[in-house]
């Protein structure tokens, strides 16, 4: 007899224990910093400011401002972006069948870098701000660079009747290295010609939580929350192109307008974490990796607990560049890739990675 | 159940870059029935199952049950027939009761998730297979022929009247190659099965399947029983093998490889 097992799912038990993780980081990220502000005081403040009802939290008119206009934004937005770095992580190794796939892998970072280096050198635009130049310009850089790549992968595609030629995850991954190839050098160029603005181009490529009130957090939430919404709905179809695109077609599955779905929203939800954080390397890669070393590989439970955990992650990493210099402040990409890299490595030992590659 | 029905191929043809890989095949495969195509490497076999499960484009058409398959739906087409490929893509870490699910994809709705009824469906064939023990286990964690099985029953999952199978037994030991064939023999009857496979063992072929389709250079050579279409100098002809044909008591007939004499 078969033992009943169940599906692959995320369990409730899970995702409570994801949201209790974030609210004791949220906490945590809240009491850290040069303003002594305790834990109960300052979720006090941000429930007076948030819920129905008033709380006296007991803090100064500063303190207060400290807690809701610098602190709390600052933990939204590394909630938002680790979450939206990971969710989009998830949805790419899903969607390539590769585990080494993260979200700057279609050429994403080459062309927000690029897009912001060109704002930098113009002296158009200053880095902060939901709306400032250098955002946009890395937001559109983000999404040419996607667009540029699956126009070249398409050409070593395959044509399909009528159809006209699609990409193959091969071909998308080569164009991918290609254009990202193209841009960096482009961004290089660029920066070499004003030699005024090459600490800030890198300062900004090492990426960075600093925010200005709510605009970032608030910009990119709608944005943020949409992309985990489409992905976490569309995962099982990103277990059923983990077989392959032959097998999933015979399964029923429109595999290229599928996976266009996928590489659309994850580089939307990467390209707006980009615009907003700068470019914040290795956790698209290490929290999904982690999650199927945990809660196993199927994509309905990695790709929803990639968004929380991504964003726990985040958080917790712009604590430590908070505090571990204080008061001077390192740039957060310092801080993930220095965990980052010791962990992607404890990774690629394992057993169910070397499966993967071989 | 599913109810076996008829599978009719006309004038199919499949070309890729220019290269006719297949030409003007007409065959039709009668309900419940097992069609073995044969033929040597570079005959057009795999092409021809990838045509009919819609994997590559053809002229020509197919039709199962008397509608065709050119244009409908990919979830529809995946209602009707199913494929189990060669070389099967295993997600590394995947259940088996998870990858078996896959193959309740036709009948979910692209946002959906699966129902009570598609689970059901997923622990009876595993329990057919005699693999529900086996349900949480990973696929990589199997053996060549435990794992096998798991990927015929998500072929069976898809509760497709026309379950198509390109080289099933492949990787196989000679018992195991028995043990799946004698399974595929017991699911066509229990869910007649129409069965369409490729098999490069001429003597399993013949012993399993109810008819032969002979492929050579993409085109249609032979159709008809194993007595019928293996004959020592149509071996010899399409695969250029020395072979002896030896005709057992039961009618069954072995194809023996036979070194050819050495040039004097």
């Amino acid at each position: 007899m078969s033992t009943a097992a169940p599906p692959a799912r995320l369990r409730p038990v899970w995702l409570a224990g994801a949201v209790l993780a974030a609210l004791i980081t949220t906490t945590v990220a809240l009491t850290i910093g040069p303003a002594s502000i305790g834990a109960g005081a300052a979720l006090t403040e941000v429930a007076d400011r948030l819920l129905p009802g008033t709380f006296d939290s007991g803090l100064t008119d500063v303190q207060k401002s400290v807690v809701w206009n610098l602190r709390f934004p600052r933990v939204v937005l590394g909630l938002l972006v680790g979450g939206s770095l990971a969710v989009s992580g998830a949805a790419y190794q899903g969607v390539f069948r590769n585990p080494l796939a993260d979200p700057y892998l279609l050429g994403i970072a080459a062309g927000a870098g690029f897009g912001a280096t060109l704002v930098f050198v113009s002296g158009t635009g200053d880095g902060v701000g939901a709306f400032d130049l250098t955002r946009v310009a890395a937001f559109l850089g983000a999404l040419a660079a996607v667009g540029l790549t699956w126009a070249v992968g398409a050409v070593g595609g395959r044509k399909s009747g009528r159809r006209l030629r699609t990409p193959n995850s091969v071909t998308l991954i080569l164009a991918g290295v290609a254009v990202a190839s193209f841009f960096t050098a482009l961004q290089t160029y660029v920066q070499q010609l004003d030699d005024d603005t090459i600490s800030r181009v890198y300062l900004w490529i090492l990426g960075s939580l600093t925010t200005r009130g709510w605009d970032e957090a608030l910009t990119l939430l709608p944005v943020a929350l949409a992309c985990a919404v489409v992905l976490t709905a569309t995962a099982r179809l990103m277990d059923v192109l983990a077989v392959g695109d032959d097998e999933a077609t015979s399964l029923g599955l429109k595999v290229t307008q599928t996976r266009l779905l996928l590489i659309v929203v994850a580089s939307l939800a990467t390209a707006a974490a980009v615009a907003v954080s700068g470019l914040i390397a290795f956790v698209g890669l290490i929290v999904p990796h982690t999650i199927r070393m945990i809660f196993g590989a199927s994509n309905r439970v990695v790709v929803p607990l990639s968004f929380f955990l991504g964003g726990i992650y985040l958080t917790a990493c712009d604590v430590l560049a908070r505090t571990l210099m204080s008061p001077a402040e390192l740039p957060i990409g310092v801080v993930t890739a220095f965990f980052g890299a010791p962990f992607f490595i404890l990774i690629m030992r394992s057993s169910s990675m070397s499966r993967a590659l071989s | 159940m599913t109810t076996g029905v008829a599978v009719e191929i006309e004038n199919l043809g499949v070309s890729i870059d220019g290269a006719s890989l297949l030409r003007n095949v007409n065959i039709t495969v009668n309900a419940g029935e097992w069609l073995c195509i044969i033929g040597p490497n570079g005959a057009g076999k795999s092409t021809m199952l990838r045509a009919v499960a819609g994997l590559t484009p053809f002229t020509g058409s197919v039709a199962v049950g008397g509608r065709s398959l050119d244009d409908v739906p990919a979830r529809t087409r995946a209602q009707t027939v199913a494929f189990v490929p060669q070389n099967q893509v295993v997600p590394p870490g995947i259940r088996a009761v998870d990858y078996v699910l896959l193959g309740r994809n036709p009948w979910i709705a692209p946002l959906g998730k699966e129902s009570r009824a598609d689970m059901a469906v997923v622990h009876k064939v595993l329990d057919q297979l005699d693999v529900g023990r086996l349900a949480s286990r990973e696929l990589d964690t199997l053996s060549g022929g435990e794992r096998q099985r798991i990927i015929i029953a998500r072929a069976l999952a898809q509760e497709a009247p026309v379950l198509l199978l390109d080289e099933p037994t492949t990787a196989l030991d000679i018992g195991h190659q028995q043990d799946l064939l004698n399974l595929l023999d017991e699911l066509r009857s229990d869910h007649q099965l129409t069965l369409i496979s490729t098999m490069h063992d001429l003597s399993l072929a013949g012993q399993y399947a109810d008819r032969l389709a002979l492929l050579s250079c993409g085109e249609l050579m032979a159709t008809g029983t194993a007595t019928e279409v293996l004959t020592e100098n149509r071996i010899n002809a399409h695969y250029r093998a020395s072979v002896r044909i030896l005709t057992q008591a039961d009618g069954t007939i072995l194809v023996i490889p036979a070194r050819a004499p050495a040039a004097p």
